[in-house]
Parts: C-alpha cells; sequence; structure tokens
C-alpha cells in the first residue's frame, strides 16, 4: 500500500466518523466539534487529488469561518435534549421511510453507473500539465465563465441585502452612540485639571 | 545511504521528522529568550528591571517558569467538558506550529515548498481560534466564556482584512508561494525594492490587524485582566496554561515572520551587494518582535465597541479599496512595474 492510499483511508474513515458522530453525539457544542473533523478530513482528500487550492478554501471558508459562526450560536444555545429527544421519537417512523427511499434512489443510481474509459484519467490529473490548479480556476471563473460567476456573486449578495433587510429594525426609543461626536469631543471641556499641594488637599 | 533516505518511505519519514525537529526545537529555545526579550522590553519603558533573579540578567528565568508549570496539578473546573479542556490548549499550540512548514527562512530552507503556501498559513491561523473557543467553552465558567465570544468574533473580523491585504501581496507577486513572493522583492534598489514601499499604507493595516489576530495588548480584550480576569484562560493550570501561553507567542512569531516575508523581504540583504541569508531573515524577524513588545508596553488597551468599528469600518473598506488600486496598477503596469513583480520579471 503506498502512503497516498494510506493517507486515503485514514481521511476517508475520519471523515465518515466525524460524519456519524456529529448526527449521534447527545452535546450539540461536540457535534459540530465532529463536524469540523469531517471538514479537515475532506480537505485532507481534496489534498490527495491533487486540488490544494480547493482543500485550502474549504477549510479557510468552512472550517475557519462558517462553523465558527455556528459554535458561537450553538455554545449560546440552551436546549433540553431530553424533551428533543422525546420529539424525536415520534418523527422517526418518517425519518426512516425517507432515509430508506433515498438509500434505494442511491442504489438505482449507481447500479445503472457506467465510467467513461477516459474517467480514470481525468482523475488523476486536476489540472493539466504544468497549470497550477489556482490559476486553471482562475481561467476557469474570471474568463471562461466570468459572466455566470458575477451573475452568481450578485444572487448571493441580493441574497444577504435580502436578510439585513428582514431582520433590521430602527429602534428610535433606545439611547445610541455617536462615534464621531465621541472622537470630537474636547478634552478641556470634558475634564478639569488640578494641581494638589501635598499635604493641602483641595 | 542516500539511496536508503531519497527511495525507501522509512528513509523519506526520518528526513521529515529530522527537518521537523530541526525547525520546532529552535524556535522553542528562541520562545523562551523571546519571552524574556518581551518582558524586559516591558519593563524598560516601565523604569522597572524586569526578570532579573534566575541566571545572569534572568536569562534563565523562562525555563524556571516551564518548569514551575509542569510540576503543577492540573484542576478541572466542575461540570468541565474534560476531553475538550484539554484538547483545547493543545489545538491552539499543534496549529501554531504546523503553520511554520512552510516558512523559508533562507532560499530553499523550507520544510514544504507549496503553491499555496500563504493560504496554507492562512487556514490554519482561521483555526487557531478553535483552541480559544472551546477552552472558553469547555470550563463551564461566566468569564471564560465571555472571553471565548469575544476572542472568536475578533479573530474571525481581522481575518477578513488580513486576508485582503494578503491578496494585495498576490497580485503584485502573480504567486501564492512564499520564496516566490520573495524573489520577488529582489531588486536593485535594496531595502526600496521590497513590499514595504509599493505596499506602504497596507504595512501599518496588517502590522494592527496582527496584533487583533494574536489578542496581542492592545487588542488583548479575550484575557483583559481588568474587566474578565483572564478571559478564556481563567481557568486553566499547569501544562494546558502552558500550551496556551506557548501557543499564543508561538502565533506572534509567526505573524513576526509573514510581515517579514511580505513586506520586508524575508532573507534579501538590505543593501545591495552583501549577502542574501538567514540572519537577515531571524534580524528582520526580531526587529518586528521588538516593535510587538514596544506597542505592548505604551499602548492603552481599545475598548470592544471601538475594536469591532475599527476592523469592519475602517480596516475592511481600506484594504478592499487597496486590493482594487492594485489590480488597476498592476494590469497597467504603472510606477514601472513596481506591482506587477510577474511582468517585470522579479
Amino acid at each position: 500500500m503506498t502512503i497516498a492510499a494510506l493517507a486515503f483511508y485514514l481521511f476517508a474513515i475520519c471523515a465518515i466518523i466525524g460524519g456519524l458522530f456529529t448526527v449521534i453525539s447527545r452535546n450539540p457544542v461536540h457535534s459540530v466539534l465532529w463536524l469540523i473533523l469531517a471538514f479537515l478530513s475532506s480537505a485532507g482528500l481534496f489534498v490527495l487529488l491533487g486540488a490544494e487550492f480547493v482543500a485550502m478554501l474549504l477549510v479557510i471558508v468552512y472550517v475557519g469561518a462558517v462553523m465558527v459562526l455556528f459554535l458561537f450560536v450553538v455554545m449560546m444555545l440552551d436546549v433540553d435534549f431530553a424533551e428533543l429527544k422525546a420529539e424525536m421519537a415520534k418523527y422517526m417512523p418518517l425519518a426512516l421511510l425517507i432515509g430508506v427511499v433515498i438509500l434505494m434512489q442511491l442504489g438505482m443510481a449507481y447500479g445503472a453507473w457506467e465510467t467513461s474509459a477516459t474517467a480514470e484519467a481525468a482523475r488523476t490529473a486536476v489540472t493539466p500539465e504544468g497549470v497550477e490548479n489556482t490559476v486553471a480556476l482562475g481561467v476557469l471563473l474570471y474568463d471562461k465563465y466570468f459572466l455566470l460567476f458575477q451573475l452568481a456573486g450578485l444572487i448571493l449578495l441580493v441574497a444577504m441585502i435580502g436578510a439585513i433587510l428582514l431582520t433590521l429594525r430602527h429602534r428610535k426609543d433606545i439611547k445610541r452612540q455617536d462615534v464621531l461626536a465621541q472622537m470630537y469631543r474636547d478634552p478641556a471641556k470634558a475634564m478639569e485639571l488640578k494641581d494638589v499641594k501635598p499635604g493641602q488637599g483641595l | 545511504m542516500a539511496d536508503f533516505f531519497a527511495n525507501t518511505y522509512l528513509g523519506m519519514a526520518l528526513v521529515i521528522i529530522g527537518q521537523v525537529f530541526l525547525i520546532v526545537l529552535p524556535l522553542l529555545v528562541a520562545l523562551a529568550f523571546l519571552m524574556y526579550a518581551d518582558r524586559k522590553v516591558w519593563a524598560a519603558v516601565q523604569l522597572r528591571r524586569g526578570p532579573n533573579v534566575v541566571g545572569v540578567f534572568g536569562l534563565l528565568q523562562s525555563f524556571a517558569d516551564f518548569l514551575k508549570y509542569i510540576v503543577k496539578e492540573v484542576v478541572f473546573p466542575a461540570g468541565a467538558d474534560r476531553v475538550v479542556f484539554l484538547l483545547a490548549p493543545m489545538i491552539s499550540l499543534v496549529m501554531a506550529l504546523i503553520a511554520w512548514a512552510v516558512i523559508p527562512f533562507n532560499d530553499g530552507w523550507v520544510l514544504s515548498d507549496i503553491n499555496v503556501a500563504i493560504l496554507y498559513v492562512f487556514a490554519v491561523s482561521s483555526l487557531e481560534v478553535y483552541g480559544v473557543i472551546m477552552g472558553g467553552w469547555a470550563s463551564n465558567s461566566k468569564y471564560p466564556f465571555l472571553g471565548s465570544l469575544r476572542s472568536a468574533a475578533q479573530m474571525i473580523s481581522y481575518e477578513v482584512s488580513i486576508g485582503l491585504i494578503i491578496i494585495g501581496v498576490i497580485i503584485s507577486t502573480g504567486s501564492m508561494n512564499f520564496g516566490d513572493i520573495v524573489r520577488a522583492q529582489d531588486g536593485s534598489y535594496g531595502l526600496f525594492s521590497w513590499y514595504w514601499v509599493p505596499h506602504f499604507p497596507m504595512l501599518f493595516l496588517f502590522f494592527i490587524s496582527a496584533l487583533a489576530e494574536t489578542n496581542r495588548p492592545p487588542f488583548d480584550l479575550p484575557e483583559a485582566e481588568s474587566e474578565l480576569v483572564a478571559g478564556y484562560q481563567v481557568e486553566y493550570s499547569s501544562t494546558p496554561f502552558l500550551l496556551f501561553m506557548i501557543g499564543e507567542l508561538v502565533a506572534v512569531v509567526l505573524m513576526c515572520a509573514l510581515t517579514t516575508l511580505l513586506f520586508f523581504g524575508g532573507w534579501l540583504s538590505p543593501i545591495p551587494g552583501l549577502p542574501d541569508g538567514i540572519l537577515w531573515m531571524i534580524g528582520k524577524m526580531l526587529f518586528v518582535f521588538f516593535i510587538f513588545a514596544m506597542v505592548k508596553a505604551i499602548t492603552p488597551r481599545y475598548r470592544y465597541d471601538q475594536l469591532m468599528r475599527i476592523g469592519w469600518k475602517v480596516f475592511l473598506p481600506m484594504s478592499l479599496v487597496w486590493v482594487v488600486i492594485v489590480a488597476f496598477l498592476a494590469k497597467f503596469e504603472a510606477f514601472g512595474g513596481a506591482y506587477a513583480r510577474w511582468a517585470i520579471g522579479g
């Protein structure tokens, strides 16, 4: 077994264990931590495929930013787990049914799966010979599919503005701080310096 | 023998382990003296003597502290999540150490010469925040929890501006490899060819963001002793606390190395004609570390809302505008290609 194969099995097993424990661990904070392990392992799998740029993006965006916010929210939740578990038992038959249907669909899809003769070669070389995959991705996104990329960005921007617009309420009845007023405040008017003689006091 | 080290798995593993020790051991020994230097600078600014009892001039103070930490008892707070509680300091230290794998100390002196080196460092340093958050949460205590919440928000905010500043440098170089970035700064004007001249305003933004990213004063709000006792470290004692402290300092030294590589030309000599070498790299890192220590000594702590405001409303727009400006200057090769080193060939 080569080192690459060994690393693949290590990362793959870690990813599956991480995913499994994300679902079954009792504490939501532990769930998030297991999910981070799953993400890191999949980043490792990307590196093995030769897609190091995507791997680093996965770590920076998902693990470094999204999961921190997840953890941030989950840590502050005060959830009664016994109650949640009781609720879950009620929906178990429906969940099982959906799970079985998805499993059957996957089975049917993979049963009829045929790989083309060139698939193996395409998988081992993510980018053309002599091109870094950062450059390859850049050419694809910013030259070839420039318009689609910009449109995707625009959709995300609209979604973000929409979310802000839905939650933003300007309350008039609370005190706000005016940063400029604070910064341009004259120290001479704010405080008075007194020279205290020893033994005399004010 | 050469065949054994180049062609067998065991040989290659031994070579890599040897290289790892070659980086980590000098780093950790240097760290002991950097800690001492930090305290001495701090003391000198405040007209104190600083550590001066253990060893000549107190040089062995850090080693005495180290011994004291490891022989003390590890205390678990009641109701703490023991596994996460112990995992947190380990993550903090390991994440700070593995970033050094891609830092070159001289031309070609690097453990792993990867194409996305700068992204790797960025990714690893964004993972460091987990040590702080997990430590604060697992302590099952109010001050650590508040400290870790602050830290999460702070580190994420300043990562954004650090990332944008780095993008400016990447645009100028046309590569994400540290070796290429340093070689692109090699010019006929010595220290004036380095990126600190064309990217001058970003040097300050990067330095200040690095202070916030590593929780150094004046942005040490996650562990502000006057409000949160010691933030996420309150419940830690003994070796776990030591790991947190070393991890924090390794991250600071890493930021010194990053500043050196991105803006001060790494191992390049400042005067044309003098030989380049690892001594320049170390000297520049020590200089940046001295500035870090001075900032700690002379600045009062920021207020938390001011910290968030300056991160999102000042640094983020400034660095974003700078990326656009650099992109234009690089595209049209302005100022003799100072912003487009890939076009003029170094």
